[in-house]
C-alpha cells in the first residue's frame, strides 16, 4: 500500500495503543466515545452496576438496622447467646454463625479458582469448582434454614416480637438474613447452569443463552464470580454489624 | 505496582491471541483476568485468619471502643481483600474502579443521617414515653 511511497509512516496496527493512567486516565476513558469502561466486556460492567444497586439495597437494610437499634429503648437481645450453640455440654457463642462465615468464604475461594481455570479454558476444573461454590452455597442456605427454625420454635422470636427485648430484633433479622439468603438462594441455581453450560461445551462452541440467545463465552464465568463474591461481601458486613455488635 | 502487573498480563494476553486489531476496536479483544492461582490461595487463607480473629473478638468477649474498633478493622480489612482480589478490582481501570466505588462511599452521608436522626428518636421517646429513662 505504501510502497510508492519514499517516506512511509510507520503504522503499528498489531499492538493497542497504551492508556492513559490515573486522573487523565478516568477523564479521557469517560469522555470518549462508545465506551467509558474500557478492557471489560459490557455484561461485566452492566454486573458492577447491578451490583452497585444491590449495595444500595444492603446498605439501606443495614442502616435501618442501626437506626432502629440506636433508638429502641427497650435492650436488644444479645446476638452472642441468641445465636449460641451447645456443644458437649457446653455454650459456644456464634458457632453456627462462625461456620457459616468459614463455608461462604471458602465458597468464594473456589469461584476464584473456577474464574481462572474458566479462562485457561479449562473445562474439568472449572466445572468441578462451580460445582464445589454450589454445594457450599447450599450448604449455607441450609444452615441458615436450621438457624431460623432454632429461631422460631426454640427462642419464640417473631418478626413483631420476642421475649428477650427489643421488638424490632425479629423484624431487622428475618428482613436482613432473608434477603440475602435469597441472594445465595439464586447464586447457586445459577451456578448450577453456569457449570452445565460449561460442561456441557457451551462457552467454547459458542452455544447462544437460553434466555438471551447471546454467545456462550468464558467471561460469564467470571461475570457469575463477581455476583457470588459480592454475596460473601454482604456476608463480611451483616456478621460484622448484626451478630458481633 | 499491582496494577502495572495486571495491564502486563492483559497485554502479555493480547498479544498472544494475535488479533489483527483495527484501531477502534483495539481493546474488545483483551480477554479476561488472569493470574496465578497462588494469590487466590492467599487470600483465602488471609480471609480465613481475619474471619478468626472476628469470631475471637466476641468468644473472649471484648468490649468498647476495642470491640467496635477491630470489628470494623478486619470487616474492611476483609471487604478489600475480596473486592480487590477475588472481583479483580486492583486490576481494573480507575474509570470502573471509581464508578462503583465513589457512590458507595457517599452512602457515609446516609449513615451519619441515619445516626443523627436515631439519636433524636431516643431522646424523644426518652422525653415523652419513658419515664427515667434518660
Amino acid at each position: 500500500m505504501a510502497q510508492h511511497m519514499t517516506q512511509a509512516i510507520p503504522a503499528n496496527t498489531v499492538k493497542p495503543l497504551p492508556l492513559p493512567e490515573g486522573v487523565s486516565g478516568i477523564v479521557s476513558d469517560w469522555s470518549s466515545d462508545q465506551r467509558a469502561f474500557k478492557n471489560v466486556p459490557w455484561g461485566k460492567a452492566m454486573m458492577w452496576i447491578f451490583l452497585l444497586s444491590d449495595t444500595f439495597i444492603f446498605s439501606s437494610f443495614l442502616i435501618s438496622y442501626m437506626t432502629v437499634r440506636m433508638s429502641a429503648t427497650e435492650p436488644w437481645p444479645n446476638p452472642s447467646e441468641v445465636f449460641a450453640l451447645t456443644l458437649f455440654g457446653k455454650s459456644v457463642p456464634l458457632l453456627l454463625i462462625a461456620i457459616m462465615t468459614f463455608v461462604l468464604i471458602s465458597s468464594s475461594g473456589t469461584m476464584a479458582m473456577a474464574v481462572k481455570f474458566g479462562y485457561e479454558k479449562n473445562k474439568k476444573m472449572t466445572f468441578i469448582l462451580l460445582l464445589i461454590t454450589a454445594a457450599l452455597g447450599a450448604t449455607f442456605v441450609g444452615m441458615q434454614a436450621f438457624e431460623w427454625t432454632k429461631l422460631i420454635l426454640e427462642e419464640g422470636v417473631r418478626p413483631w416480637g420476642n421475649p428477650m427485648g427489643a421488638a424490632q430484633f425479629g423484624s431487622v433479622f428475618f428482613m436482613i438474613t432473608g434477603f440475602h439468603g435469597t441472594h445465595v438462594s439464586i447464586g447457586v441455581i445459577f451456578l448450577i447452569i453456569v457449570a452445565i453450560k460449561v460442561l456441557r461445551g457451551d462457552l467454547d462452541n459458542e452455544r447462544p443463552g437460553f434466555m438471551t440467545g447471546r454467545k456462550g463465552k468464558y467471561e460469564i464465568v467470571e461475570i457469575m464470580g463477581l455476583y457470588w463474591h459480592f454475596v460473601d461481601l454482604v456476608w463480611v458486613f451483616i456478621f460484622a454489624v448484626f451478630y458481633l455488635w | 505496582m499491582a496494577h502495572a502487573e495486571g495491564q502486563q498480563h492483559a497485554h502479555a494476553h493480547a498479544q498472544g491471541q494475535q488479533h489483527a486489531h483495527v484501531e477502534g476496536q483495539q481493546h474488545a479483544h483483551v480477554e479476561g483476568q488472569q493470574h496465578p492461582i497462588g494469590i487466590y490461595l492467599k487470600i483465602w487463607a488471609l480471609l480465613f485468619v481475619l474471619s478468626t480473629a472476628s469470631y475471637l473478638v466476641d468468644y473472649f468477649h471484648f468490649q468498647g471502643y476495642l470491640r467496635w474498633f477491630l470489628i470494623i478493622v478486619f470487616m474492611l480489612l476483609k471487604a478489600g481483600l475480596i473486592v480487590a482480589v477475588f472481583m479483580h478490582m486492583m486490576w481494573e481501570r480507575l474509570a470502573l474502579l471509581y464508578a462503583i466505588l465513589v457512590p458507595t462511599l457517599l452512602l457515609m452521608v446516609l449513615l451519619g443521617i441515619g445516626a443523627l436522626e436515631a439519636d433524636y428518636t431516643f431522646f424523644s421517646r426518652g422525653v415523652f414515653f419513658v419515664k427515667g429513662l434518660l
